[in-house]
């Protein structure tokens, strides 16, 4: 791969053992700096409201991303729509430093995704499995996250997303070298990247976790199923006392192995994202972009 | 030979595996405790500097860190770890460890964007395939005890000065071990 792909994926690297917090205001970026996050996500609504507001959901005002990227120092990322490759250059154009072509909001198009390859600035991609992310990693995506399922304060989904991907890597990590070809065809991926996943027990690329993030807990127990870092994105800033959770994810994140710090750092957090259940959702956008 | 890794944030694996494969045997840092004189050296990775400097205090290792590099311990810090060690940090009042005579500014190249990859000439070491991600660059060296290392197109991107060693890069994203060599030969 070519050199910018590389200093992408770099980038990528360090971020890992943080928190990436979706913010929707400066105010909340100074909050989620303040609080340790390692990076955030710029969005008009965070997903809970999305998924509250209902109809199309878009790439946010260039203006307000402009807004928090003069408010803190660390990395800014940004959402596009699955495959639409103009709301993409539009974030390339204001300096962004991370794409996330997100599944939160509607996708633009239901065959392609974004072809990363052409772009100079990094991308993250959601995925439920192997196969989807070598795809979205084989279309230039520099970083990968459990898609889970955004805006609803429950784990289940980023669990079973990670798990899966885990132990299909395992799988890959474990199989004779004669049968991975047949591998990359069940999989719908090139050759080469099974090779890698093979050859090194691991994705080519950062792998964090997402969607439905909530608590300390939380965050540890991903970190557990072996997430490189953590998204929180309504996690954060539903719950009561936003400052005082962030930092504890924060914590969380460095001291997943640490169940006694994990017991104080989930001590009087105030009131949590309510959520909603697996069962009482109406809208699944992890079924968006495979 | 035990080097210590802050392990709060970051690329520590990166540096834990090049300094493995160079000998050292590995102690990641995340709480106070781990933190112990049986360390012959530290290393402070790259990452986010807002996030380390923060969980330096919260885990209580501020004190023994910065007062272990006073008393003579080799540190080698790399791009957010440059900062940690940086006297002054530039448009900013916070000061992180600053046991170090230089002043950074961060994302001194600016965003992702500005990243770039280039072959520095790095004294006590030679050519080298330098990394730099949102990298910070030395703005001054404060005393005549901080040495430049190497500098990019007029700016100084590695400073030794007595048992610390800065770089601005990312020499645990190459596949090429001299500068941690150069480290462990600090020791």
């Amino acid at each position: 791969m070519n050199e910018r792909f590389e200093l992408n994926k770099n980038l990528a690297q360090m971020l890992k053992g943080g928190v990436i917090m979706d913010v929707t205001t400066p105010e909340q970026a100074k909050i989620a700096e303040e609080a340790g996050a390692c990076a955030v996500m710029a969005l008009e609504r965070i997903p809970a409201d999305i998924r509250a507001a209902g109809g199309v959901s878009r790439m946010s005002d260039p203006k307000m991303i402009k807004g928090i990227q003069q408010a803190v120092s660390i990395p800014v990322m940004a959402k596009c729509r699955i495959g639409h490759i103009a709301e993409a250059q539009i974030l390339q154009a204001i300096d962004i430093d991370y794409i996330d072509e997100s599944e939160v909001l509607s996708p633009a198009d239901d065959v392609y995704h974004i072809d990363k390859t052409k772009f100079a600035v990094p991308f993250v991609c959601g995925a439920r499995d192997l196969g989807e992310a070598l795809r979205r990693i084989s279309e230039g995506a520099s970083m990968i996250r459990t898609k889970g399922e955004p805006g609803t304060g429950d784990v289940v989904q980023a669990v079973r997303h990670m798990r899966r991907m885990m132990s299909e890597i395992a799988k890959v990590a474990a199989m004779r070298e004669d049968e991975l070809y047949e591998e990359a065809k069940a999989l719908c991926v090139p050759y080469d990247l099974i090779r890698s996943v093979h050859d090194n027990g691991k994705l080519p690329v950062v792998n964090f976790a997402a969607g439905g993030i909530a608590t300390p807990a939380d965050a540890a127990l991903m970190m557990q199923l072996g997430a490189e870092g953590v998204f929180v994105g309504s996690g954060i800033f539903k719950s009561g006392d936003p400052a005082k959770r962030a930092r504890a994810i924060v914590q969380a994140v460095t001291n997943y192995d640490d169940p006694k710090l994990l017991a104080e750092l989930s001590e009087g957090l105030g009131e949590a994202m309510v959520g909603i259940n697996e069962q009482e959702i109406k809208l699944l956008m992890a079924e968006r972009g495979k | 030979m035990k080097i210590g890794v802050l392990a709060l944030q970051g690329a520590f694996a990166e540096h834990a595996k090049t300094l493995s494969e160079l000998g050292a045997e590995i102690v990641e840092i995340r709480r106070k405790t781990q933190f112990t004189d049986a360390l012959d050296g530290l290393v402070l990775p790259g990452g986010e500097s807002t996030v380390q400097g923060k969980l330096l205090r919260e885990e209580g290792l501020f004190a023994p860190v910065k007062q272990a590099i006073g008393a003579g311990m080799p540190v080698f810090g790399t791009c957010a770890g440059m900062i940690l060690l940086a006297k002054r940090i530039e448009e900013s009042e916070t000061v992180h460890l600053g046991t170090m005579d230089i002043a950074v500014r961060r994302n001194a190249y600016g965003r992702q964007l500005a990243s770039f990859r280039t072959r520095l000439l790095v004294e006590g070491v030679g050519e080298y395939p330098a990394v730099f991600i949102r990298a910070p660059y030395a703005t001054e060296l404060l005393s005549s005890a901080a040495r430049p290392l190497a500098v990019h197109e007029g700016k100084i991107v590695a400073v030794r000065q007595a048992n610390m060693l800065a770089a601005a890069f990312h020499p645990e994203l190459t596949s090429d071990p001299r500068i941690h060599a150069y480290f462990l030969d600090m020791l």
